[in-house]
């Protein structure tokens, strides 16, 4: 026989009267969840903006963020096997689909964003792709023997590379890029709506969810591309300085290269924050002055238990702090990191005050629950639904991009 | 190479029909044709309560462990008791220590003493699944793994609930729970394999005072049928709209 795991037993704590059976069933797993498929669609949405609307000030980021998204794709899923009780029956979500679930829809919107972030990636790298089977034809390493072939495989056969096909592949690009936002969205969108429409949670019920979720999500997506994207770009040009010494031109070219497309994309990243802070005090004020029966229980968790979360750390940190340093003049890179990383604690601290803040009150409103993050795992699940878990969730994307980018490189700058 | 579109399609068709062929060996139910299968439609099970004649005894949580398998000594139950005790201040205190298993045998609620000259009502709830008519977890159960039987009752497919506690967020009356040995989601039954061979449901059986009873609301006849057209009850959280079907004698405007 199993062992006697009581789900959530470990790390909740409980006050005053909730139900028997209430304890902190969603727990960290479900906070990276729209987590990591909001930093998907942001990235995504992102690189759309030059392939659809033409923002060319964005021609370098639009291709990082591209295949980041690629990256960030099978990430979106992770949380979601190390939350279920029974992993290895997941895919029953694919074979017997209820549709009247939120949760049903995931499979199929999941698998079509994720043909169309594919599909464009293969259009926009067919010639490159192309070019390496030509350029590593002289190479008789094995290594340069497998790299040829996989470009081979990469190929899928399409070796037209005259002018008319590669019209075919812009148009192509732009029609995947426009698709794809409204896809995008969609899943990101409907992340939301897993939550928004909850009857049973006084918190998450609320038909804005949805738009928050986008809104958010895209703030988070841009703020995550724009970071790693400076990580990067820092990155080399220190070890050009190193190869080349500081003052080489290469240098300074690659600096002015990373600023200005950081400048042009920090527009963006602001435009789309303050749409997000906007539908979430709206939603706040609204239920405050509507004050419904679960105004008291929900007062007392917003402006009592959790106030240092929700007003401290995700409106005052998060989102008022990021803005001020958006709006000052003269941006520098250091100044520009340190607001993308309170962007990005930001954006996951209101996942965390949806999620767990869901939870922190009973559903009789007659007592409350705390959820206490398992710091050291002393189990699969406190593994699994810990601070390691989260952790391994969350640098799986940097692993992944690592080893796309050996293929698809994304990063180069002309 | 070239491919001319016509041979393209053509040859996307012939692979996507040799695809096709295998898969249609298998055949998958919906939710909806087990719901089909299962009940008989001429009845609706429904469940009556008199607070009035409940004691707190905890008997029926102990029946309803032992018949049901729930592990005896988790904090989690298919069906608990819940004691409220409301003072002359208004104030009140609600308690269900192990679902109200033991039974309550001391004055103390939780760590406090409560003076008895303070106290102008107390009085103890038994809770189970409502057996919607409307119910919102198997609305929200993205493989259909938990249905309604067309005799009202709401169950779960242990083999095919992938355990991920939408279901368990959706109902409003945290009734359902992760099953600590299955690691499925769990919830009362109204005992559906005692009630669907004439048996009646092991906590209805226990109660020693009539609390709790069972029955169908289509037969007209049915005494619990009779006592729930001709009194006056209630039901819990009517306002989320899920039509429960657990009616309530006595309850209380205290009672969450």
């Amino acid at each position: 026989m199993e062992p006697l795991v009581v789900h959530g037993l470990s790390w909740t704590t409980k006050e005053l009267f909730t139900y028997p059976n209430e304890f902190i069933y969603w727990s960290i797993q479900i906070v990276m969840y729209p987590y990591m498929t909001g930093l998907v669609a942001g990235a995504f949405v992102l690189s759309s903006l030059y392939h659809v609307f033409g923002q060319h000030d964005l021609k370098d980021m639009a291709r990082f963020a591209l295949v980041f998204s690629l990256a960030l794709l099978p990430v979106a899923m992770m949380p979601l096997l190390f939350h279920l009780q029974q992993p290895l029956r997941g895919v029953n979500v694919m074979f017997t689909p209820h549709f009247t679930s939120a949760i049903a829809a995931f499979g199929i919107v999941f698998s079509t964003y994720a043909i169309i972030v594919l599909s464009e990636i293969w259009f926009v790298y067919r010639e490159y792709f192309i070019e390496q089977t030509v350029a590593l034809q002289g190479n008789k390493s094995l290594s340069a023997t497998l790299r040829r072939w996989t470009y081979h495989v990469l190929v899928l056969g399409a070796y037209d590379r005259s002018p008319e096909a590669m019209a075919k592949d812009k148009k192509a690009i732009k029609l995947l890029a426009a698709i794809g936002i409204p896809v995008a969205c969609f899943l990101h969108g409907y992340a939301g709506f897993i939550f928004g429409s909850v009857k049973a949670n006084a918190l998450w019920m609320s038909p804005l969810m949805p738009v928050i979720f986008i809104m958010s999500a895209i703030v988070s997506g841009i703020a995550l591309c724009m970071l790693t994207y400076i990580v990067i770009m820092e990155f080399k040009s220190l070890s050009t300085a190193l190869a080349k010494g500081r003052g080489d031109e290469s240098v300074q070219v690659i600096k002015g290269v990373a600023m200005d497309v950081i400048s042009k994309t920090s527009r963006y990243l602001l435009g789309f924050l303050l749409a997000a802070i906007i539908l979430e005090l709206l939603d706040l004020i609204f239920r405050g002055y509507t004050a419904m029966k679960s105004w008291d229980i929900l007062r007392s968790v917003m402006y009592g238990k959790d106030f240092v979360n929700i007003f401290v750390l995700q409106y005052g940190l998060g989102d008022l702090v990021p803005l001020v340093l958006l709006l000052m003049p003269r941006p520098t890179i250091r100044r520009t990191i340190i607001t993308l990383l309170l962007v990005l604690f930001g954006v996951f601290m209101m996942r965390w005050n949806v999620v767990i803040g869901g939870q922190a009150f009973s559903l009789s409103f007659a007592g409350y629950m705390h959820y206490n993050l398992p710091i050291i795992p002393h189990s699969v699940e406190t593994f699994k639904e810990g601070l390691l878990g989260a952790l391994t969730v969350g640098s799986t994307p940097f692993v992944l991009f690592w080893f796309i980018n050996k293929f698809v490189p994304s990063l180069r700058y002309r | 190479m070239s491919t001319s579109r016509r041979q393209f399609l053509k040859s996307a068709l012939a692979s996507a029909a040799v695809t096709a062929l295998p898969l249609s060996a298998f055949r998958l139910l919906s939710p909806a044709e087990v719901r089909a299968a299962i009940g008989d439609a001429r009845v609706r099970w429904a469940f009556l309560v008199d607070t009035y004649k409940c004691v707190g005894c905890g008997l029926c949580v102990k029946a309803c462990k032992r018949e049901n398998e729930v592990p005896y000594d988790v904090p989690v139950s298919r069906t608990w008791v819940e004691r409220y005790v409301v003072l002359k201040n208004g104030k009140s205190y609600i308690e269900s220590p192990n679902g109200g298993r033991d039974g309550y045998t001391s004055p103390k609620i939780g760590e406090s003493n409560i003076n008895p000259d303070e106290i102008v009502k107390a009085f103890f709830v038994p809770k189970l699944c409502n057996h919607c008519e409307k119910p919102a977890c198997v609305q929200v159960c993205p493989v259909g793994a938990t249905y309604q039987t067309n005799d009202g009752v709401v169950l779960i497919d242990r083999k095919w609930c992938i355990g991920c506690g939408y279901c368990i967020m959706a109902c409003p009356y945290g009734v359902r729970f992760f099953h600590p040995v299955y690691k499925v989601a769990e919830k009362c039954t109204f005992c559906y394999h005692r009630i669907s061979k004439g048996l009646k449901a092991a906590c209805v059986q226990a109660c020693p005072f009539g609390a709790r009873q069972i029955g169908n609301l289509k037969d007209p006849n049915d005494p619990v049928t009779k006592q729930i057209m001709t009194q006056r009850v209630s039901v819990l959280k009517e306002e989320y709209g899920t039509k429960p079907q657990v009616f309530y004698i006595g309850l209380d405007a205290n009672v969450r």
